[in-house]
């Protein structure tokens, strides 16, 4: 009698979790064009880039035309103009306690300039220029930051290879943060 | 037994437990103080008038229909209106615009329990709240798969769910206290970033071991549809762990400010990587390096080096009343109350003070304790009409314990921006007015 309600039980417990298993499948297969549409990501390594190339001509023309209305140069007779924060600049804040965190100063991945310009920028009108058009503006950035020279063009195959000043200034806090930054009782 | 010089106060001295007029936490629950007092009830009309006599309007006149969905008290709207909970409209004008960034904070100053209200549970968005169709809105899980796959809300609603009890917290939550200086913001203003919530939703798990996800498998790149596309790395033994895709919030479907039709919460790990309006999962063996997990939302240590991927939430607590949105009218007995919580498990302890830090006597905790949940604290408080400083110190059940400020700051310096949760103190002026200071 005890080995039957067991076994009962047992089967009972089997056949939901078999049941959850093999019937509760609900996902159906995504095309490369489901997948296209909703993802936009690109790696530091490169993986992802599209095809195109910008320069930095061409970049500081966009600027001026898609960004300037937010990201107004910084200006000394007017700090207002900075209140959204610095793009350039900030690299004599490095290694301060209080560094301006600029693409030039703080940025450890070139490929992070891409991959979030062309997302979410024009802030009113987010991936509304070509993929060339959003390599020139990578360039136009990096080289107001002092990074490549005006000459450089971007591409799938250059832009990864770019050396940001603060590759080394991250530390990784996951699963927990280093011994050395945990606060003492 | 020895009276308390309170005489209408049945308090032994026993009950004293530290130093400036705290009280055993088993004071309240053995109701010795919650002193039974008699109404007096008036039967004023022994004559002949109408019964009715005296009674308010909305006594004696039928009230108005059923609503389609519950509104609050017009006197209740009202009421918050007069504690302006900190809102930043992301369309306000073209200064806002450039931030995008649409803040709201829960008042925890004026909520009971430990459940947010979904109306009023913060909500940070860096580019504005989307308007989503949710039969045009679906997920994919692709990459490291070998079936990738597309739900929609639909789809979901059809999986067995699972509903758990957690806080959200933004790990700029608090980040006024990396300040030089106390400034004396508002409760919400300060810790206003945290809420609580009963999430239902799928278990990450489950939709991965449909897609058959790879071994390899090391992280997730998790992208929402907002007009940011807003994109996080979530590392793969979380996803596997407790992650799950939220498809209702407090028992009805998410709000939009919460990522309508669905989102992916990761319990105990920084609000930012809960992505909202989810509309992709990248399986994949490396991070993504998005701005939101370089540019933003990386902790700037002293010696110039920067942490990141800092994502769990680290024990805290907060002292909600008395705080700084009231002042106590006169010295006598007050409740000490506030909420705990910590992005690893539960609750273990509260313990509080009201001399700055010196003595401390534990609270009571208020059940049951949900894991990765606030957890409400209590102690009762005779308070003597002297200056007094009140904090709250939580330990979790791993035995962590909530710092001081200058140990925090020794640890970190000053420019974290993020994840704050030392101890914070509330200034208590002779004539009862509360203000956030540091001690």
């Amino acid at each position: 009698m005890y080995m039957r309600k067991t076994l009962i039980i047992a089967g009972l417990l089997m056949s939901t979790q078999m049941g959850v298993a093999q019937e509760s499948r609900f996902g159906v297969p995504a095309t490369q064009a489901d997948i296209d549409k909703r993802f936009w990501s690109v790696f530091p390594d490169g993986e992802f880039l599209p095809e195109g190339e910008g320069n930095v001509a061409e970049g500081a023309e966009l600027f001026e035309y898609n960004c300037n209305l937010c990201h107004n140069y910084p200006d000394e007779n007017d700090p207002n103009k900075n209140a959204i924060g610095k793009l350039f600049g900030g690299h004599e804040t490095m290694g301060t306690d209080n560094i301006d965190r600029t693409i030039g100063s703080y940025w450890p991945h070139p490929t992070t300039v891409f991959n979030y310009i062309r997302r979410a920028m024009p802030l009113i009108a987010p991936m509304s220029l070509t993929n060339s058009e959003y390599y020139s503006l990578t360039a136009y950035l990096l080289h107001e930051n002092g990074i490549i020279g005006e000459n450089d063009v971007i591409n799938k195959d250059t832009l990864p290879k770019v050396q940001m000043p603060n590759r080394d200034g991250f530390v990784n806090a996951y699963p927990d943060i280093p011994e050395k930054y945990r606060t003492k009782q | 037994m020895k009276k308390d010089q309170d005489k209408n106060l049945p308090i032994d001295t026993t009950d004293r437990v530290a130093s400036g007029g705290l009280l055993s936490r088993r004071l309240f629950l053995n109701s010795a103080v919650a002193t039974t007092v008699a109404l007096a009830t008036t039967r004023a009309a022994y004559g002949q008038d109408v019964v009715g006599e005296g009674q308010e309007d909305w006594t004696l006149y039928p009230g108005s229909d059923a609503l389609e969905y519950g509104e609050r008290s017009r006197f209740e709207v009202e009421r918050v209106k007069k504690f302006k909970p900190q809102v930043t409209d992301a369309s306000q004008d073209y200064w806002d615009l450039r931030t995008t960034n649409a803040t709201t904070r829960t008042p925890h100053q004026h909520l009971m329990g430990t459940i947010t209200p979904s109306g009023l549970h913060f909500s940070v968005t860096h580019h504005g709240i989307p308007d989503i169709d949710p039969d045009q809105h679906a997920v994919v899980i692709h990459g490291m798969v070998k079936n990738p796959l597309k739900f929609d809300i639909n789809a979901l609603e059809n999986y067995p769910t699972i509903t758990r009890e957690y806080f959200l917290e933004c790990s700029g939550n608090s980040g006024a206290l990396w300040g030089e200086n106390a400034r004396d913001i508002q409760l919400d203003r300060m810790h206003g970033l945290v809420s609580g919530s009963q999430w239902t939703g799928i278990p990450l798990s489950t939709l991965l071991d449909e897609c058959g996800i790879s071994s390899d498998a090391k992280w997730i790149i998790a992208e929402g549809a907002d007009s940011g596309s807003l994109s996080r790395s979530i590392p793969i033994d979380k996803a596997l762990k407790d992650s799950m895709i939220a498809i209702a919030q407090n028992g009805e479907r998410i709000m939009p400010n919460q990522g309508y039709p669905m989102r992916l919460f990761n319990p105990g790990f920084e609000g930012n990587t809960s992505i909202k309006w989810l509309r992709s999962l990248y399986v994949t063996d490396k991070p993504v390096m998005s701005r939101f997990e370089t540019s933003r939302y990386t902790d700037r240590m002293p010696d110039g080096k920067a942490l990141q991927f800092s994502l769990e939430i680290d024990v805290k607590s907060m002292i909600t009343r008395p705080s700084n949105a009231m002042s106590l009218p006169k010295h006598g007995l007050y409740e000490i109350t506030g909420l705990a919580w910590s992005g690893r498990g539960k609750v273990a302890k509260v313990e509080v003070s009201v001399d700055g830090g010196t003595t401390w006597a534990e609270a009571a905790l208020e059940g049951p304790i949900h894991s990765i949940m606030l957890t409400r604290f209590r102690i009762p408080w005779m308070w003597d009409g002297r200056s007094a400083i009140l904090q709250s110190r939580a330990t979790d059940e791993f035995g962590r314990v909530q710092p001081v400020r200058e140990k925090l700051i020794e640890a970190r310096g000053r420019r974290p921006s993020y994840h704050f949760h030392g101890i914070q103190s509330w200034g208590v002026e002779p004539d009862g007015k509360i203000k956030h200071v540091y001690a």
